[in-house]
């Protein structure tokens, strides 16, 4: 008995000492997330990048997060942990910004990054990756492998980031495959697999055997998987586990480097507002294993396409690119500029040859 | 645009599939809520359905041993909240939306070793006979098993409340607990069952989700079909037929309007994907214009026992 009560005093002691060591400047780095860790894609890789924080920098940070918040009412969750100490909040959806703007006014000591947003201030960073490069390498698979010449997109909001992604793919699926036909369907969610079901089976349905999606469950690829001819790529996440059929590649967002670096800035105090949009290149965009689905010339392809844009030699908006209208958007040799007036940052067109239509949004 | 695209058949038969889960949680909610309860806790039952059915059906490689462990883990949740508020009187909203958030932290923790697995398939039964008919054998007979499972819950049900004895007193106990009491019928045993069986209907509604629809366990899979589930009960003025008629439009219309899109249709995209809601409403509104289609009378009201 003494033994066991000299055992829990030192223990109490122990952890007395550390709690106050901790305590005294741990930097505290949180995390707002639109869906659960578990999705298996875009909430997950964020996750990820959390993890890669603490691995970092162990004791000297600590970290916390909020999964499944409302887009539409994110404030709460946002000033709260605010409240709580924090003094890096990462937001980590698009539809996050305007909340993330109005928080950060009211804590100015606090920084904020919010990812895939356009609006920046004294205390709010922007971050986004290129994943119309991705887009680009899954174009140019899909419209090699695809028979039916009918491709099924699932797209989640009509912001410029989605439809950027469109525009890509179709621009390299046409490239070698001109009778490609693109079928869009809006999900207006991030995250309902349920309905990410549904809108990949009315897509398998009307002929379409490549699925793209934009939203961030794992069930379209469990749908393609069921209906056995149809080919996916893993979206936000690597999602391997339906390689290497129906999965034949992925997208795989890698936010763990830039998630580091932002911490330690504000360790070190040389934190500041900025803007970040980041590729293949600087390896914040991944394109995750080409499996042998894919036939051996598609995937050097494939490769070489990513290494061209990893590089810098090519652009994946280079004209002569029209506008769906037909209007003139890009000259020959031309490239698509991030800012101003037909922008990459404020998409809101389709390219020439898409048969649909851009809900408002 | 091409209508042509669209397989009439291949679209009645996804309804059905799509309809299926909000379909278990409403009539079950519908059952509680005749009783007199109002439990805001379906999209936790359904869940947690969800994740023990996957979970027990990957295991078993049998999914209907998953759904029958589903229909017991979405009972036992409801317990909890029937023992919350029948005998410790505790709120019925707050307790239902506490339910909610505890279904999804557990399934959330119970689904972690599962995320990624596949489940195994449910065999479709092809009715003999009946699915070998022309056009409309392919639609309606050649389901897995829970489809039909579910209409005949619906079918009892309707029986059930309104043609025996034993639904009498069910619906007594949920428009005056008083009286009912006063006659000597045992309030609470009532809608502890009551519960139970909307909780084992919203568990199995959950992994008819995890099992067939997606099929897969992905966490908070459910988003938000167990809110729809309780909306529909309401506007079905808690009347078993028009839960079912409630539940596949609903369904019908999400399916519908998917396939609108892909086929390129020229209506909004916006009014589109508004549209399950609006007319799902529109219609169980209209159909209940006439006569009286009233709340339970004792709903959400606490009972207690006075001798």
């Amino acid at each position: 008995m003494r033994v066991l009560k000299s055992l829990l005093a030192t223990a109490a002691l122990a952890t007395g000492l550390a709690g106050a060591a901790m305590a005294e400047d741990k930097t505290k780095v949180g995390f707002i997330y639109v869906g659960p860790v578990g999705d298996g894609g875009w909430t997950y890789e964020h996750d990820q990048g959390r993890k890669a924080v603490e691995a970092a920098f162990g004791d000297k940070v600590e970290t916390v997060y909020v999964e499944s918040v409302s887009e539409s009412n994110a404030e709460g969750p946002i000033t709260q942990m605010a409240l709580s100490g924090a003094d890096l909040i990462f937001t980590t959806s698009f539809g996050f910004m305007d909340a993330t703007l109005a928080v950060a006014e009211k804590f100015p000591n606090v920084k904020f990054e919010h990812a895939t947003g356009y609006k920046q201030s004294d205390n709010v960073s922007v971050y986004s990756a290129r994943f119309y490069e991705g887009r680009a390498v899954q174009g140019h698979i899909a419209g090699k492998m695809t028979k039916s010449n009918i491709i099924g997109y699932i797209a989640s909001f009509p912001i410029p980031e989605v439809i950027r992604g469109i525009n890509s793919a179709y621009i390299h699926a046409k490239k070698v495959n001109p009778d490609v036909q693109f079928k869009i369907i809006w999900a207006y969610t991030w995250f309902d697999p349920a309905k990410e079901a549904d809108a990949a089976k009315a897509l398998i349905e009307q002929g379409a055997d490549v699925i793209l999606q934009h939203t961030d469950s794992t069930a379209p690829q469990a749908a393609a998987k069921e209906a056995g001819n149809v080919i996916t790529f893993g979206q936000a996440s690597d999602m391997s586990d339906y390689a290497p059929f129906p999965r034949v590649s992925s997208i795989i967002d890698d936010w763990a480097p830039y998630y580091v670096a932002r911490t330690k800035a504000v360790m070190d105090g040389t934190w500041e507002s900025v803007s970040t949009w980041d590729g293949i290149g600087a390896g914040m965009v991944g394109i995750g294993d080409i499996s042998d689905a894919v036939p051996a010339d598609v995937k050097a392809e494939a490769e070489a396409l990513r290494d061209a844009l990893a590089s810098g030699e090519y652009h994946a908006f280079t004209g002569p690119l029209n506008k769906q209208d037909g209007s003139a958007w890009l000259a020959d040799g031309e490239t698509a500029s991030d800012y101003g007036d037909d922008g990459l940052a404020g998409m809101g067109f389709y390219v020439e040859g898409i048969e649909a239509e851009i809900p408002s949004n | 645009m091409d209508l042509g695209q669209i397989n009439p058949l291949l679209l009645l038969a996804s309804l059905m599939v799509a309809a299926t889960p909000i379909l278990l949680a409403a009539i079950g909610e519908a059952v509680v809520e005749k009783s007199g309860v109002l439990n805001l806790g379906v999209e936790g039952m359904m869940i947690t359905g969800a994740v023990v059915g996957f979970a027990i059906g990957v295991t078993t490689g049998a999914p209907s041993i998953g759904f029958v462990a589903a229909a017991v883990a979405g009972a036992a949740l409801s317990m909890l909240f029937g023992v919350l508020v029948l005998y410790l009187k505790s709120n019925q909203v707050a307790t239902g939306l506490g339910l909610t958030l505890f279904g999804l932290g557990l399934s959330a923790l119970i689904g972690k070793p599962y995320e990624g697995i596949k489940a195994p398939t449910m065999a479709k039964w092809e009715i003999p006979l009946l699915s070998d008919i022309p056009v409309l054998g392919p639609i309606m007979f050649r389901h897995d098993p829970m489809v039909y499972v579910s209409l005949i819950i619906v079918a009892l049900t309707w029986y059930v409340l309104t043609r025996t004895r034993a639904g009498l007193i069910l619906r007594g106990v949920g428009e005056n607990h008083n009286a009912a009491h006063a006659l000597g019928y045992k309030v609470i045993r009532v809608r502890l069952m009551a519960i139970a069986f909307g909780g084992a209907c919203a568990g199995m509604g959950g992994a008819y989700i995890s099992l067939v629809r997606v099929p897969q366990w992905v966490e908070g899979m459910t988003a938000g079909a167990g809110w729809i589930a309780l909306a529909i009960v309401v506007f079905a003025s808690w009347r078993p037929w028009r839960v079912l008629l409630g539940a596949y439009l609903f369904g019908g219309i999400s399916v519908l309007q998917l396939n609108l899109q892909a086929a390129g249709v020229p209506i909004p995209v916006e009014i589109l994907a508004m549209s399950p809601y609006i007319i799902t409403i529109l219609v169980l509104v209209v159909i209940s214009l006439r006569g009286n289609h009233g709340a339970p009378g004792s709903l959400g009201r606490e009972f207690h026992a006075t001798h």
